[in-house]
């Protein structure tokens, strides 16, 4: 019964936090606070308490942690079947740890509407949160749709105009048509599916273990795997589709800026895992060849691209693309290892990316300028957060010691074995990624100072929330043993999706 | 043939809804008296909408050749129904109240009209025989004319009614001819005489076809479909705004629900290069009603070329015409009334009371959210159900339509509505950021404030409400559906 709370503490919280705007413009944002420390909370309750040895593998009815079903559209045979295992709760836990980040670091950032940005906030989570857990194509769909409303708005009313004159209703604009548009090619891909399966049993249902069973020939198979990748490769973002990205995150306030990059992004690779690769192994397999070299382009691409930025948010983003490339490359290469690294990489990439933007956010305040051409020397005028930005930089590039290094690690051992190439030419992306990640620290912090006034400190609350993930994040590390233990049941499933349709001979498939 | 009492129930919400044309124009005649009218008007319909119950009862009932009374006539005739009351609302809202402010001209034949085209709606969604068709779609356009051109003071009014007078008169021309054409070919005037005469030929002839293909001409008029839809947003934008309500909601419904019956009862009709040619205006109305609403500042007309593109994703459900097509029809026709009511409904409150031009340029809207929070909330649910974003019922629709579109493998209408959805997405964004935007010093025209106390408010948020829940719990309005399909359709 817990499962549905997860998902309307979010959606209460948000309505509350907007009708007690007429109080006061503190009393939402604690309203807020309160309501992403209890998802936190219960996350990790449901993480310390699970048993996530119970994860869905081929060949058998998928088995879950916890789970919760009731019938919502019997025409249809729609319920709202939500499920949770090893994966889901470290992506809701990630999701309620960010989500009191993003809280806290709109804290004075946000002086206007107040009530209201934190309704799309928490909406946003939910929306989230939603997608982690359901298990209802129909469902899964419906929230993966809905959170775009409240991140369209979060953009479009809290964000920053843009430094070459585009405004951030354009790049909000842009990020819901590209979002949105790929969404529909997801629904004609899932009803394709339900009418497949309708055809062979009669049965209509959108229930993940039914349509887990569908029998497609090799051509329906391909095409709708087609319609599934390309939904999350927008988000992913997998590299001819990320134009959206930077333009988003440079427009986005601090907190829609952490949201988008720590867990917006995850939602593109939780679907891959849970819906592309065990609903159409076969294709996947087909397809995982093309999939990882367009990892490779977005790794070498994304890092490129990241160099050559001037605003500081935009190279961030661009080096998000590039992290994930190594996220795509894991998931399609069958290895355990390797899909093992990516959750790990993506928790990483999720805290550290989030680090980064907060640092940004905070830059902002105290220079209002994105640009690093006006920045430098900044190391002398302030304490603190220039060393905390040399640290998330170092992680970002892969530093030991990091949870990102232990995640690319992974990826990199796993992939070996079955793509040696792909590898190979992966691994010359950890080379670009010093290579940003440091020009970045150069730009901003080292070099001849802009103006010799000191600029305030950081507050307790601000450099808490760094301190706080440069800890998690070197734990994650050093330890990474639970996080590896509590998705090692769900990552087996997929390897023996994927691992079982590449092993098959040519001819039976 | 004898009619029984049987046959009188079947008919009682048109023969309610005539009665109370007659009353109520009785009653202006012995006083004018603006609530008055109203709340005869408004009671006729009710108990009309009432009226369906016994009527259930003895469907389906054929009454005379013309008219066939079945559960598929009387969940249309609902939904004119439904429509109609919440119009007349709006525009007892939209008049004014009885001090001088607000229409200075007679106010109390707009419910007259409106009832009258009502009752031609009525007639339409029944209708199973060709001569019951015209009758039913003349007495639904006939009064419409009367009604955009009401406001005939301001040039743009007269102007509309004029415009879509004598489209719509041309478009009636074609009908007939095609009809003709048809009797010519088949000797017959039912739907399905007609499709059985033309079905047992084989192919049907060539001058069949062109007979269907001017009668299919004469309803894309009526529809405005792409290339039949230039008058549109001008007649959107010329109407008062509760009149465009209607049009977009009551009198389209009827007619797209005639049309859905007549290519159910003669299947024949939609063979050969007719099915390419509904192709090709389904895939031209999504394109360009959604390209053509692209640049437009005025939400009247913004509107118009949206309602364009829906009737496009409708055909797509109508062409695919087996399994879930009837249903996504009816859901999707249910979820757009009632998402178009709310978006007019919003404009026409924000004109109350009239004062010589509605309140439709997109600047007035600046920053609507910071004065008038809820009726924001209401638009803005409007705009997210237009673009059929889950949490509203305009997503059921669409899935519905989506649904029948994969059903049937319709790859190419399918292509086009997800490109179709992708601009309208903008526009409607668009219209939601303004909304939310920073206010402008200026503004000429608000609702009232207490504009959630008034008749038009409360059935504006009911409207919002139900959008929201049917969005969240679609089911009881899927069961109602399913249950007033033409013949027992399975998926």
């Amino acid at each position: 019964m817990i499962l549905p709370w997860l998902i309307l503490i979010p959606f209460i919280g948000g309505l509350l936090c907007w009708q007690f705007e007429r109080f006061g413009n503190v009393l939402p944002r604690w309203i807020a606070l309160l309501t992403m420390g209890l998802l936190f909370a219960l996350g990790l309750w449901l993480w310390a308490t699970g048993d996530f040895s119970l994860a869905p593998a081929p060949g058998a009815a998928p088995q879950w942690a916890a789970e919760f079903q009731v019938p919502w559209i019997e025409r249809f045979g729609i319920s709202i079947h939500l499920a949770l295992d090893g994966l889901s709760v470290l992506m809701i836990s990630l999701t309620g740890l960010l989500g009191v980040l993003s809280v806290l670091c709109s804290w004075n950032e946000i002086q206007n509407r107040v009530g209201f940005f934190h309704l799309n906030l928490m909406w946003i989570l939910g929306g989230v949160v939603g997608v982690f857990l359901a298990v209802d194509l129909f469902l899964f769909f419906f929230f993966w749709e809905m959170m775009l409303v409240p991140m369209f708005f979060l953009i479009a009313l809290w964000g920053h105009s843009g430094s070459d004159g585009k405004t951030r209703i354009t790049a909000a604009t842009k990020f819901f048509i590209f979002t949105q548009a790929s969404g529909l090619i997801m629904l004609l891909a899932i009803l394709g599916l339900v009418f497949v399966h309708f055809n062979q049993t009669g049965v209509l249902t959108f229930n993940y273990a039914d349509l887990l069973q569908t029998k497609m020939s090799a051509g329906t198979e391909y095409i709708l795997m087609l319609g599934f990748f390309i939904a999350f490769a927008v988000k992913f973002p997998v590299v001819p589709f990320h134009s959206w990205l930077p333009d988003a995150h440079a427009q986005a306030p601090t907190a829609g800026s952490v949201d988008l990059a720590g867990i917006l992004l995850k939602t593109a690779a939780y679907g891959l895992l849970r819906f592309a690769l065990p609903l159409f192994p076969n294709a996947s397999a087909e397809f995982a060849p093309i999939a990882q070299w367009l990892g490779v382009f977005a790794i070498i691409y994304g890092a490129l691209l990241s160099f050559a930025q001037t605003d500081i948010k935009r190279l961030v983003a661009y080096s998000s693309v590039s992290h994930m490339g190594f996220v795509l490359i894991a998931i399609y290469s069958a290895s355990e290892i390797a899909l093992q690294g990516a959750v790990v990489q993506m928790l990483a990439h999720g805290l550290s990316a989030a680090a980064l933007f907060i640092l940004c956010g905070q830059l902002y305040e105290r220079l209002h300028t994105r640009d690093m051409r006006e920045m430098g020397g900044i190391w002398a005028r302030m304490p603190w957060l220039p060393a905390l930005s040399l640290f998330f930089a170092a992680a970002a590039l892969g530093l030991p010691g990091t949870g990102n290094f232990v995640g690319e690690f992974l990826i990199l051992l796993g992939s070996f074995q079955s793509a040696p190439w792909v590898t190979i030419v992966a691994a010359t992306g950890l080379v670009f990624g010093s290579v940003y990640a440091l020009i970045m620290i150069h730009r901003a912090f080292f070099g001849p100072a802009k103006a010799d006034t000191t600029l305030p400190g950081l507050q307790l609350r601000e450099l808490s929330m760094v301190l706080g993930l440069a800890v998690l994040l070197i734990l994650l590390g050093v330890y990474p043993q639970p996080v590896l233990d509590t998705s090692a049941a769900s990552m087996q499933g997929v390897q023996q999706w994927l691992g079982n349709a590449l092993n098959q001979p040519v001819l039976a498939r | 043939m004898q009619l029984t009492t049987q046959h009188f129930i079947a008919l009682l919400p048109l023969l309610i809804t005539s009665a109370t044309v007659v009353v109520v124009m009785l009653g202006i005649a012995w006083k004018r008296n603006h609530t008055l009218t109203f709340g005869l008007s408004v009671l006729g319909l009710n108990l009309a909408l009432l009226s369906l119950l016994p009527a259930l009862g003895v469907t389906p009932i054929e009454v005379t050749p013309l008219l066939l009374v079945d559960k598929f006539a009387c969940y249309y005739m609902a939904l004119v129904l439904a429509a109609t009351l919440a119009c007349v609302t709006l525009t007892h809202a939209y008049l004014g109240g009885e001090s001088g402010k607000g229409y200075p001209g007679n106010r109390e034949e707009l419910y007259l009209l409106m009832l009258l085209s009502a009752a031609g709606g009525l007639v339409l969604v029944s209708a199973q025989h060709l001569a019951g068709l015209f009758i039913g779609l003349e007495l639904l356009s006939v009064p419409t004319y009367g009604m955009i051109a009401y406001a005939f003071f301001n040039k743009r009014s007269l102007e509309a009614g004029i415009k879509y007078m004598v489209l719509s008169a041309a478009g009636s021309a074609f009908l007939l001819f095609g009809m003709a054409l048809l009797y010519a070919e088949s000797g017959n005037l039912t739907f399905a005489g007609i499709g059985a005469q033309l079905a047992a030929n084989g192919l049907p002839s060539m001058l069949a076809q062109l007979g269907v293909g001017m009668m299919l001409i004469g309803l894309a008029f009526k529809l405005s479909l792409v290339p039949f839809h230039l008058w549109t947003p001008d007649v959107y934008e010329g109407a008062p705004a509760p009149v465009a309500a209607f049009l977009a909601t009551a009198s389209k419904v009827a007619v797209f629900a005639v049309l859905l019956r007549l290519y159910q009862m003669s299947p024949a009709m939609a063979g050969g290069w007719l099915s390419d040619l509904l192709t090709l205006i389904a895939i031209a109305s999504i394109i360009f009603g959604n390209l053509l609403a692209l640049l437009q500042n005025n939400l009247k007309r913004l509107l118009g070329y949206s309602s364009i593109a829906h009737f496009g994703y409708l055909l797509v459900a109508l062409i695919a015409s087996k399994g879930l097509a009837v249903e996504a029809v009816g859901v999707y026709l249910a979820t757009y009334v009632l998402t178009s009511l709310g978006a007019f409904g919003v404009i026409t409150l924000m004109s109350t009371p009239y004062n010589g031009r509605d309140c439709d340029a997109l600047y007035e809207y600046r920053g609507l959210f910071w004065r008038r929070p809820y009726l924001t909330a209401v638009l803005t649910v409007m705009m997210l159900s237009l673009a059929g974003i889950p949490l509203t019922a305009g997503f059921i629709g669409k899935f519905y339509v989506v649904a029948a579109g994969v059903q049937s493998q319709q790859w190419w209408l399918l292509a086009a509505l997800v490109i179709g959805s992708a601009i309208g997405v903008f526009y409607y964004l668009r219209v939601m950021v303004t909304l939310f935007m920073a206010e402008p010093n200026m503004h000429r025209h608000d609702a009232p404030f207490d504009w959630a106390q008034r008749a038009g408010g409360i059935m504006l948020l009911v409207v919002a409400v139900l959008a929201f829940a049917l969005g969240v719990y679609p089911q009881p309005l899927l069961e109602l559906v399913q249950q007033a399909g033409l013949v027992a359709v399975l998926p």
